[in-house]
């Protein structure tokens, strides 16, 4: 079930606030601070796994969008110039809580680089969550899921997927080669399929690794094929 | 193709920053393997719910206190640009 279709370009629905509250209007800029203080938090959240930075995060941040405001040229759009800043902001406190950028190192990749863990739970999803399940439980369950990531890998994951950071901006913000993001990415985007296809796919047509002894269904003959090659 | 170095290549894929030649090789093997087709429909659906994701409760205090602090800052900036 491909839930992703080709989104239309969108123009900025933030732009008119913008505007106004870089002429000194305080109600279009507490607009955008309720329009984007949510997503901001829970981004926060995710990255950081602590409320109180993420408040100091959500905080620093919108501080920061008012005293730059005017320097913001509307080049990307309002949402992803303070989802930049807040992610920048993030990433700074992480580095001054670890003094040094330990887990963002390289070494401990170097053995990773050749591993990837092969799919497990393969299942198309029932249904498509974002309409099927109430909101909060959704973001409970997403949530839950990121938590599991180890730090680096969830890094990458929300610069790269959540911000939509270029390999090389996410690279160079965690410090890090290019590819080693990528490396990081497809383990924590195969690791959050996994435990959401546990959760949303459907386990009736589950293509299993072992139901596979002489049989000449084509399914199930390459579900084979891949086990076999992944296990290699 | 072997599903192998599908896997490799599926970051490119679904970024869509793929190889045309080997883009079509990975489209043909897709026809013909559907687990791959899963793993590539599922991971898609997995980054479109992070990415789409929306609201999430803020605590109230903490909300309260940020609409006074930027309130506060507001009315400095005003006062002296
Ligand atoms: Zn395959």
């Amino acid at each position: 079930m491909p839930l992703l279709n080709a989104s239309p370009i969108k123009k900025d629905q933030d732009a008119p606030f913008v505007a106004k509250a870089k002429n000194g209007d305080f109600s279009a800029f507490e607009t955008l601070v309720n329009r984007h203080e949510k997503r901001l938090y829970r981004f926060a959240m995710n990255l950081l796994q602590n409320q109180e930075d993420a408040e100091d995060v959500v905080q620093s941040t919108f501080i920061s969008v008012l005293e730059h405001l005017h320097t913001f040229r509307e080049e990307a759009t309002f949402a992803t110039w303070i989802t930049r800043i807040a992610s920048n902001t993030a990433l700074k406190l992480l580095r001054k809580q670890k003094n040094t950028p330990i887990s963002l190192d390289e070494a401990t990749d170097e053995n990773e680089e050749g591993f990837i863990p092969h799919p497990d739970f393969i299942a198309d999803w029932r249904h498509d969550p974002s309409k099927q399940i109430e909101q909060r439980e959704l973001q409970s369950i997403l949530d839950k899921a990121i938590e599991t990531l180890p730090e680096k890998h969830r890094l990458v994951f929300m610069l790269r997927d959540v911000v939509e950071m270029r390999i090389d901006e996410t690279g160079k913000a965690l410090g890090i080669s290019n590819a080693n993001v990528k490396v990081r990415l497809l383990r924590a985007r195969l690791a959050l399929r996994e435990i959401l296809t546990r959760r949303f796919g459907d386990e009736s047509k589950r293509i299993f690794q072992t139901h596979n002894h002489g049989e000449a269904h084509s399914d199930k003959t390459s579900a084979r094929l891949l086990f076999q090659s992944y296990q290699e | 193709m072997k599903c192998e170095e599908m896997l490799r290549m599926l970051n490119d894929y679904v970024d869509g920053e793929i190889d045309p030649a080997i883009c079509d090789q990975f489209e043909s093997h897709l026809e013909d393997c559907n687990p791959c087709q899963i793993v590539v429909d599922t991971i898609r659906n997995t980054i479109k719910l992070y990415k789409d994701g929306e609201v999430f409760e803020m605590p109230l205090a903490f909300r309260e206190k940020l609409h006074q602090t930027l309130r506060e800052r507001w009315s400095k900036k005003i006062e002296n640009p």
